[in-house]
């Protein structure tokens, strides 16, 4: 199976799209004609850096290249420059594809470099046989060179499902598809018979909502950041999609009920994906945090283990291995990923409690910052929070909060407002994991990959 | 600055469920009813309006033992 296979097998008459900021193209065009200009036979067999501006170009790329290609290395929007020649050597990256002004690959002393562009050309028949592409992705959240992560077509597209009672779903998401929570809505969209809107980071939130308004987009996903950034924008209600899908952050219970308010047709679902670990599970019962009953063996295959408090995942959806001199290695004997993320039982539900990684040492305690803001988020009039640590000369860090008010409560009390989340906080939580101090910022930070900007993480 | 220091710390003695002891000038800080989360919240706070935290900006920073030492760390930095 290839991306390619998937849209030959399309019904006659099917009208599947997918939609970009700058150029919208039928399925179809994407293998009839080709927007690599008929290099398909140059590019049979080689290992293949991706590295264009947009996103449009990457999923017109992607379609021509898989099954063709060797390996696929996907490059996100924010690789950086000076991290190319080595993610190039250790992918053995022979052939460059670009379109429009990429940055230049003169340095990466690759000798084949084929643009893409539009609109596609005509193009012969003549193909390869068709193999099984490596699909490389990039790590994000280091500050090093990225790692690059293993997958294949297969284990990016065996958590897909065929949607019940939607004919052809038109999908969009708030990520960009050079990411893997972005190529799984892609892929879902190809292969699920459906459609999709790209989003671009260009564009304003709100023209991209009118969009996704103007394709009548049945569903969607993006991570809780997205969708606080995108209910604070006024025209939020201006889409009615049946489906909504959080992954990438932790989904507490505010924004899975402000989305339930927003979107009253819609089914809500939180799912725990990465790059590393492929897609895991979904929580479809409007709860944040998972059933207890999901550790062991889950119905779609993925097994699921708490070890040390950490999530660990094994299936046929994780990614294979590292590649490159990485010493890293991706599975653990019994081929678990250890995911990283900290849970907490209570009751008959797992918790998400933080990162590994994202500890804050309050006089040799540990506090994961995000169990406090899920705490502060409950606030009716909290839109977001951010918690931070702060140096402090008696207990080595405090626990301070940025945190976001809802549009329509900017101008209310803020002393008041702020006396109320701290005694929120009061109840609930030790007190050292309590922000000393709560400031009111007008907005926070968001990485490319959708997720909140966290310095001390 | 003394006042707002003093009513700071009831503040934070309220909120941290916390008995202050009376506060004069010789209270010995150890004894005052706060702990030392308190005493961070207090320094995190005095920092946040004043712009500076005296123990780790000055060179021969000392910790206070009366509340005295404490505010008059706090005065002799020019703000």
């Amino acid at each position: 199976m290839s991306l390619r296979r998937a849209i030959e097998n399309m019904k006659p008459g099917d009208n599947r799209w997918v939609w970009g900021v700058g150029h919208s193209l039928h399925l179809m065009r994407f293998i009839k004609q080709s927007c690599l200009h008929g290099h398909r036979d140059a590019l049979a067999g080689k290992s293949v850096m991706l590295l264009t501006p947009d996103q449009f170009s990457a999923a017109a790329a992607l379609i021509e290249l898989d099954g063709l290609a060797s390996r696929i290395l996907v490059c996100p929007p924010d690789v950086k420059g000076d991290h190319l020649p080595a993610i190039a050597a250790q992918a053995a990256i022979d052939t460059v594809v670009t379109a429009g002004d990429a940055p230049a690959t003169v340095s990466l002393g690759i000798s084949q470099n084929i643009v893409c562009s539009f609109p596609p050309a005509p193009s012969d028949a003549s193909r390869a046989a068709e193999i099984e592409t490596q699909w490389l992705l990039l790590t994000s959240g280091t500050t090093g060179v990225p790692k690059i992560v293993r997958h294949s077509f297969r284990s990016l597209t065996g958590a897909i499902r065929p949607i019940a009672n939607v004919d052809a779903p038109v999908w969009s998401t708030f990520y960009d598809i050079r990411r893997y929570g972005g190529l799984q809505i892609f892929l879902r969209a190809i292969v699920g018979g459906g459609s999709i809107v790209l989003s671009d980071a260009n564009e304003p939130v709100a023209d991209f909502l009118e969009r996704l308004s103007n394709h009548g987009v049945t569903h969607i996903s993006g991570t809780p950041s997205h969708w606080r950034r995108a209910l604070m924008s006024p025209k939020a209600d201006i889409f009615n999609p049946f489906y909504v899908r959080l992954s990438g952050e932790i989904a507490d219970q505010a924004i899975l009920d402000c989305l339930r308010t927003a979107f009253p047709r819609a089914a809500i679902a939180h799912a725990y994906a990465s790059t590393e670990a492929g897609v895991g599970f979904e929580v479809n019962d409007g709860f944040e945090g998972f059933p207890a009953a999901m550790i062991g063996m889950t119905d779609r295959g993925v097994e699921i283990k708490i070890i040390n408090d950490t999530l660990r995942i094994r299936s046929a959806l994780t990614a294979a291995n590292y590649v490159g001199e990485t010493m890293a290695t991706l599975k653990d004997q019994d081929g678990f990923v250890d995911t990283g993320d900290i849970v907490e039982r209570r009751a008959e539900r797992y918790y998400f409690v933080g990162r590994r990684g994202g500890i804050i040492n309050v006089g040799g305690l540990k506090v994961h910052p995000e169990e406090i803001e899920t705490v502060i988020n409950r606030h009716r009039s909290v839109r977001m929070s951010l918690v931070k640590s702060r140096k402090n000369p008696i207990t080595g860090s405090i626990i301070v909060a940025d945190v976001v008010l809802s549009d329509n409560d900017a101008a209310a009390d803020q002393q008041q407002l702020r006396s109320e989340i701290l005694a929120e906080c009061r109840e609930v939580l030790s007190p050292y994991k309590v922000p000393a101090l709560v400031r009111f910022v007008p907005s926070l930070d968001i990485t490319e990959s959708g997720k909140l900007v966290r310095t001390n993480a | 600055m003394k006042e707002t220091i003093i009513s700071e710390i009831k503040n934070i003695a309220r909120e941290n469920d916390k008995v202050l002891a009376p506060l004069s000038d010789d209270l010995v800080l150890s004894e005052s009813g706060l702990d030392s989360l308190c005493f961070a919240i207090l320094v995190a706070r005095l920092e946040d309006r004043y712009g500076f935290d005296p123990f780790s900006s000055s060179e021969d920073a000392y910790f206070p033992v009366t509340l005295r030492d404490f505010i008059t760390l706090y005065q002799k930095v020019p703000v």
